[in-house]
């Protein structure tokens, strides 16, 4: 039956040759390769819960009076898509679990996301010939949290409108031209038209899914030309590559893998309440919160703006670069600028320009991953310094010291990871242990005097013993 | 220190990852091998596995069809449905197929050291093919380029139908002089509403709600605390004084006021925005004193008729966030 199949196929797509070697493409066998897959499956959920939503969700701001079965809120007036999405939340069966496993999963996403950079940053996994497909994953990792910012903006309740209302004064902040492009892309004047919703919403349903997708469909085909990257180890060389065959142990892992992000998902969203926008209440210009935090992977641009001190760029009487500018554009299109540069920068300070299809582990390169956490670091930093509020409510340390802290910190801190990593990945490739494994055993000998002293590789008395032993 | 520091990782790390190696199984070291465990009682595992995995998905179904579809039961079928699938498909993959360590060869890409470099030297050449025998190339290239631009701008220029034009739309503002406060319901605001250290949110009469510059909060100080620069001394009847109510940092809502309990102790009164804290001083006429705002905070002037709040003039600069272009002291 199963030859019958290939044979159909085979017949109708010439595609048997293809498939023959699909069935044999060999996988490395490391867990640092999952985050990645995590991030696949998290979008696969995505889609599917997403579409699920657009069947009922309503992107309007024309005003309507509450009815609905939120006692608390009726008779006030809410947006059609602030009470659609009330609706859906209490109405439609299984939306509300639905709705809150899409949540969850677009945090599980962006993180995902973010830890499988980091590996394939500190592994070198970027080097030739796959620096074309790091810049790919890092323009999806940007479009990843813009498709997120514009999805939990569209429900028009308070948080999204707080939202929203600092993204528009960001654009605002554009030198020369923020202006035009803050009108443009709302319609008018913050909190703009019912143009902007629609905009918003095939942005957020149509435009930037397509785009993640179309390029996730790159980057997999790009990984799996010049095949996967794999650690050093018995047998493997940079010509070839040893692991799991996809069929069919690789595939059912994989499948099991995706089982397993969709199960704690589903568990996450129906246990775990995310974004009950019930309690927030319908969004107006004139209304705010205190506590406000975004989602997560924006942490580090409330951080940002936070952080910096208030500073315009202005020319006489007149502001050239507003405030908002530094840390909503500046900050972020630094980071990735230099994430993007960063392959340049190596094969200029190294002078390797050769192919690599062996991993680094971390330590092998001391100055490279002493970059990356110095880099991690700085952005760490100033995501927590995003918490300073929530930090003086809960443990009452003045917010005015706090940011004074923080404001150090991101300069001092990223130098100290600098030093320290690069020391720790140093003394680690002298001894030649590894982290997690390292033996705490060490080799003595007596000495004549009666003593015992440590035997260290190269030392004479170690070369000696080693003989011996 | 380091060496210490260094220990300590380790057995964080070791910890860490404990659990993760043991279940990757990494003792073993690849090589090309393949083994077949398939064992009845594996085999028999899995199976009750996917069958409990059909019986919860067939629980999900029966519990939405009740008429109180509970979002956290539905929550614990579902995921028990594919966290059975998931443990019947790792287990399946570790314990009943084959077990195969493979090693392929890699495709060779182009290097320039590699025996690829002939193959690129070929396809350089066959580009190349094409443009043989022609005679005007940079015409061309500079003809290219001039469609290019033009039809580029073409395709580009129907995006500013997106929004109109700028202007002075992001200045425009409903108070004038003359235009009386009203509260949200559209009750006109009274002098008498506010107390010392009382605080209300306030529109243009006649206005859009939404308007980014019909919103202001309106409080009342003490007339003798107030520092109003001399050009604003009349500005404020009574000791009540209006602000427009958006940020000119980030345009959050202004919903935060503080007025000291005890005024030897306590810093003075002040508006504060949640978003990122900054800080407009109350009695110098919404002065930034804290946080990322650079422009003051609009003030505007106010008059009491009948016991009525009217705006005495215009609001003392743009409301909402400052744009390339906006006047940095107004």
């Amino acid at each position: 039956m199963i030859r019958r199949a290939v044979s159909a196929v085979d017949q109708r797509t010439g595609a048997g040759s293809i498939l023959g070697k699909a069935l044999r493409y060999v996988f490395p066998d490391h867990w640092t390769f999952l985050f990645g897959e995590i991030a696949l499956y998290a979008f696969v959920i995505l889609v599917g819960t997403g579409i699920y939503l657009t069947l009922f969700f309503e992107p309007s701001t024309s005003q309507v009076v509450y009815h609905g079965s939120y006692a608390p809120l009726r008779g006030q007036e809410v947006s059609k898509a602030y009470q659609s999405a009330l609706d859906l939340s209490f109405n439609v069966r299984a939306g509300l679990l639905i709705r809150q496993v899409h949540h969850w999963a677009a945090l599980t996403f962006v993180a995902a996301i973010v830890v499988h950079l980091m590996r394939i940053f500190f592994t070198g996994a970027f080097r030739k010939p796959r620096d074309l497909n790091y810049y790919i994953g890092l323009t999806m990792l940007m479009l990843a949290v813009l498709e997120g910012y514009a999805g939990y903006s569209l429900l028009d309740d308070l948080l999204s409108g707080m939202g929203l209302a600092i993204g528009n004064a960001v654009a605002l902040s554009i030198p020369f031209v923020g202006g035009q492009i803050g009108t443009l892309i709302w319609g008018g004047r913050f909190p703009g038209t019912d143009a902007f919703m629609s905009r918003l919403f095939i942005a957020h349903v149509l435009l930037l899914p397509v785009a993640i997708g179309s390029l996730i469909a790159v980057h997999l085909a790009m990984v799996a030309t010049p095949h996967h990257t794999q650690f050093r180890g018995r047998g493997r060389r940079e010509t070839n590559i040893v692991g799991t065959p996809l069929w069919p142990a690789y595939a059912l892992r994989s499948l099991g893998l995706f089982a397993a992000v969709a199960a704690v998902l589903f568990a996450l969203g129906g246990l775990v309440q995310i974004n009950p926008i019930w309690q927030w209440g319908p969004y107006e210009p004139y209304l705010g919160t205190n506590g406000a935090q975004p989602d997560w992977y924006l942490g580090w641009l409330i951080g940002a703006l936070r952080l910096m001190p208030h500073f315009d760029l202005t020319v006489g009487s007149y502001t050239v670069v507003p405030n908002p500018f530094w840390g909503g554009v500046v900050f972020p299109l630094l980071v990735f600028g230099f994430l993007f540069a960063w392959p340049a920068i190596e094969r200029r300070w190294s002078g390797d320009r050769a192919q690599h299809n062996l991993l680094d582990r971390p330590r092998d390169n001391p100055r490279r991953t002493a970059v990356g956490a110095a880099l991690f670091t700085w952005v760490a930093t100033i995501f927590f310094a995003g918490s300073a509020d929530r930090a003086f409510v809960q443990l009452g340390v003045p917010y005015e010291g706090q940011l004074w802290a923080y404001r150090v910190a991101s300069f001092l801190l990223p130098i100290a990871a600098y030093f320290l990593t690069r020391r720790v990945c140093e003394r680690l490739r002298e001894e030649e242990s590894h982290p997690g494994r390292g033996s705490g055993a060490r080799a003595v000998a007596r000495n004549q005097e009666g003593g015992f002293e440590e035997l260290r590789p190269g030392s004479a008395a170690g070369v000696a013993d080693g003989e011996r032993g | 220190m380091i060496g210490r520091l260094l220990r300590l990782c380790r057995w964080l790390w070791r910890i860490a990852i404990a659990g993760v190696l043991l279940w990757l199984r990494r003792g073993k070291e690849p090589l090309p091998e393949r083994e077949l465990p398939a064992s009845p009682r594996a085999e028999k595992g899995v199976a009750a596995l996917l069958v409990g995995a059909g019986i919860a998905g067939a629980a999900f179904v029966l519990i939405y069809g009740f008429d109180e579809a509970n979002t956290q039961l539905l929550g614990v079928a579902a995921a028990t449905a594919l966290g059975l699938l998931a443990i019947a498909l790792i287990v399946a993959a570790q314990a009943i197929v084959p077990q195969e360590t493979l090693s392929e060869e890699r495709p060779r890409f182009a290097d320039p050291a590699a025996e690829r470099g002939a193959e690129v030297d070929e396809i350089a050449m066959r580009a190349r093919e094409g443009i043989d025998g022609i005679t005007r190339r940079r015409l061309l290239g500079a003809a290219g380029g001039a469609a290019a631009l033009g039809l580029g701008a073409a395709a580009a220029a129907p995006l500013a139908s997106l929004g109109p034009r700028v202007g002075d739309r992001l200045r425009e503002s409903p108070w004038r002089d003359g235009t009386p406060l009203v509260e949200e319901n559209g009750r006109p605001v009274l002098a008498d509403d506010l107390t010392v250290g009382g605080f209300l949110t306030a529109f243009a009469a006649g206005s859009d709600k939404r308007d980014l510059a019909s919103s202001l909060v309106v409080v009342r100080v003490r007339p003798e605390e107030l520092e109003l620069p001399p050009e604003r001394a009349d500005w404020a009847p009574e000791g009540l004084l209006a602000f427009s109510k958006i940020c000119t940092h980030a345009q959050c809502a202004i919903s935060l006021f503080r007025y000291p309990l005890y005024p030897e102790r306590s810093p003075g009164p002040a508006l504060v925005c949640p978003c990122h804290y900054s800080t407009f001083d109350v009695l110098e006429g919404g002065k930034r004193i804290f946080g990322p705002a650079v422009r003051p905070l609009p003030q505007l002037p106010l008059k009491i008729e009948a016991g009525r709040l009217l705006a005495a003039g215009e609001l003392s600069g743009a409301v909402g966030a400052s744009w390339g272009g906006v006047e940095e002291g107004s």
